[in-house]
């Protein structure tokens, strides 16, 4: 387990996740305090891979429950595998066990074999992990009321089965786009922090470190190129992620620079919007020489 | 943690809170054991990881945060060199547009003549332009909006409910057959949930729209108050506000004077295309207007390029599942949608429709409800 901030930073660059200041912080004082992160900021920041490299810096397991609207407990929790219990029973039937105490036939249904845990008593049982509920925006406000008991006792009830608790309390990541303001009671229990896009220097990084085979030339224009795209007021600006799409599709195109034909043959990597391409190509000369 | 510590904790977290974050006890706690565990150089993180719950609470904590380093002298927390931030300033709403002066007799009681309001009087106040009211039927006509409860209709949901008169639901039908250990059971039946769909309503509170602001936004208290989780309220100016939260307080008086701090361009100019274009690229893509009723207050007065505000319509027209523009002028003789603005939109639109009296509002409330 990382001493300092700085060491999860180094650990999380060696899983492949350039993080900085705030967001390293942010997972150190998860861990040491016990707390969720809550992660908001544009999609394609790396909120996501930013749990998965979390999970592979502090080599723990990854459990990830994707937030969906009408998502309820038997999905995120647990459900009873009623297949299996009738199996049991006729198993036992054809045994012969007729004859046994009925009471406790019915009590050996409710074992703990025929629950099928969801990602959510996953967690628990198999804590420590990391825990990354994505999107929590989509899901209902019902399911965040949920979560709350869930994030404050690291425990849940099986009403036939008793209580689950972790023995230590898992690392949890909450991702939101920010579609729907998320309670305060659930975000007070987190620690917040805005996901920005990178700076330039810190995009170049993360390209040469996610696509080896880049020159470091390619790189610095593409991260530059995208930095401007950013401010062209967009209908969906590019992340991160849209960067890395568009570096290995000029590479794949065989670039070894940034010229205008090459990028109006690779846009549709980076932008995802017709009104946003017909907006860039125009400028395109332009934006490339800048 | 020492006394002078948790002095120096509470000293800072005052002018956080000053800077407009509100900051709960629970907060504070986490906050001392962040700093405890990163050290006090990492005050800066510490801070805004635990006592920040969105964006715009960073933009305020850091604000603080520099105040806070800047300002030795102030550094007792007591000092009231602290800058304010934009958005704190209370603002007095100026209601319907009437000067202050007009409404301070408000205060002196009813006025004598409109005191008793008899059933033909309610109808006609109902139909009277906002703009026009004297003091004692505004407060009439305040105390009925509170009773409007706007709500856009349902929408099918994607889960089920038990119906007895529905489809065959083969999972819950299976469920039963395997109870009965394989016998076949009854049918069970089922039809999709209803949910509420998200309403979104959109301000001006531009100078043009003085006079009716207040009464919209009353208004939109009404629909947060009605539906609280699905509701969002927004007012366009020189800015966009979200007003939301603001919105959510029980007492309309609370409610309006808490939106009223919160929005820092009230009566001032309007850039509706910018502000609306902004509207749909912060918020509207990112799913807050997908599938929603989306209700604009304004006049479409548009000093800038009407091709801004046209463009702005378009995007907003394909997310949302209902656009409805609502217009002061519309209820009055000879209107003919010719501002600037409104002429761009109008192709854009699923209705326009009139806001500017009890009555005009009221037959809004129907038209959210009757779906597309």
């Amino acid at each position: 387990m990382p001493d300092s901030p700085q060491q999860l930073t180094d650990a999380l660059a060696k899983a492949g996740y350039l993080a900085d200041e705030g967001l390293a912080t942010a997972g150190f004082l998860a861990r040491r305090l016990g707390r969720p992160v809550f992660l908001e900021g544009e999609a394609g920041v790396g909120k996501t891979a930013f749990a998965q490299a979390l999970a592979d810096a502090l080599d723990l397991e990854l459990i990830r429950l994707q937030c969906y609207e009408g998502l309820d407990a038997a999905q995120a929790l647990y459900d009873w595998d009623f297949a299996r219990q009738i199996l049991h029973l006729r198993a036992m039937e054809a045994a012969g066990a007729g004859t046994a105490d009925p009471v406790a036939l019915e009590a050996g249904l409710y074992d703990r074999r025929f629950l099928v845990a969801r990602p959510l008593l996953r967690a628990l049982e198999s804590a420590p992990c990391v825990l990354l509920i994505d999107e929590v925006d989509r899901a209902d406000d019902e399911f965040e009321a949920y979560l709350l008991e869930l994030l404050a006792d690291w425990a849940v009830t099986v009403p036939e089965l008793g209580r689950v608790a972790a023995t230590t309390p898992p690392t949890v990541v909450v991702t939101s786009n920010r579609t729907r303001e998320v309670h305060d009671a659930l975000k007070r229990r987190c620690l917040y922090h805005w996901v920005d896009h990178p700076d330039p220097q810190r995009e170049v990084a993360i390209l040469r470190l996610r696509l080896p085979q880049l020159a470091e030339s390619l790189a610095t224009q593409v991260a530059a190129a995208t930095a401007r795209l950013r401010d062209l007021d967009l209908v969906k600006p590019p992340g991160v992620a849209e960067a890395i799409d568009w570096a290995q599709a000029l590479h794949a195109l065989g670039a070894t620079s940034l010229t205008p034909p090459l990028a109006g043959a690779s846009l549709g990597a980076v932008l995802k919007v017709r009104e946003d391409l017909a907006r860039v190509r125009e400028k395109l000369p332009a934006l490339l020489e800048a | 943690m020492s006394g002078d510590v948790l002095d120096a904790v509470l000293a800072f977290v005052g002018w956080v809170r000053r800077a407009g974050v509100p900051v709960g006890p629970d907060r504070v706690h986490a906050f001392a054991a962040a700093l405890d565990a990163l050290g006090p150089a990492q005050l800066y993180w510490a801070g805004r990881l635990t006592l920040c719950g969105s964006r715009e609470d960073v933009v305020l904590f850091d604000a603080a945060y520099r105040a806070y380093r800047q300002g030795p002298a102030g550094r007792d927390g007591r000092s009231s060199s602290l800058p304010r931030p934009a958005s704190s300033p209370r603002r007095v709403l100026v209601p319907f547009g009437l000067s202050t002066k007009d409404g301070d007799d408000a205060g002196d009681g009813p006025h004598p003549a409109t005191v008793a309001l008899r059933a033909s009087g309610h109808e006609l106040l109902r139909h009277r332009d906002f703009g026009q009211l004297t003091s004692a039927e505004r407060d009439e006509v305040r105390t009925l909006l509170g009773l409007l409860r706007p709500a856009a209709q349902t929408r099918p949901a994607r889960r089920f409910q038990p119906y007895p008169r529905g489809v065959v639901a083969p999972r819950r039908t299976l469920r039963a057959t395997l109870r009965a250990l394989g016998e076949p059971a009854r049918l069970a039946r089922q039809r999709r949930r209803d949910r509420p769909r998200r309403l979104v309503l959109l301000v001006d509170v531009s100078g043009s729209m003085a006079p009716y602001a207040d009464a919209l936004l009353r208004f939109a208290h009404a629909a947060v108050r009605c539906r609280p989780a699905s509701t969002e309220v927004f007012t366009l100016g020189t800015r966009l506000t979200r007003v939301s939260r603001a919105l959510r307080a029980r007492d309309p008086e609370a409610a309006l004077a808490a939106a009223g701090a919160a929005i820092p361009d009230w009566s001032g100019g309007t850039r509706l295309g910018e502000v609306l274009g902004a509207f749909v690229t912060r918020y509207a893509h990112p799913g807050l207007a997908r599938r929603a009723t989306v209700v604009v207050f304004s006049d479409g007065w548009e000093r800038g390029d009407p091709a801004a505000l046209a463009q702005a319509a378009v995007r907003l027209r394909r997310l949302a599942y209902r656009v409805i523009w609502v217009s002061p002028h519309r209820g009055r003789p000879g209107f003919a949608p010719t501002a600037g603005g409104l002429a761009a939109v109008l192709p854009h639109l699923d209705a326009l429709v009139a806001g500017h009296s009890l009555a005009a509002l009221t037959e809004l409330v129907d038209t959210l409800r009757a779906g597309r």
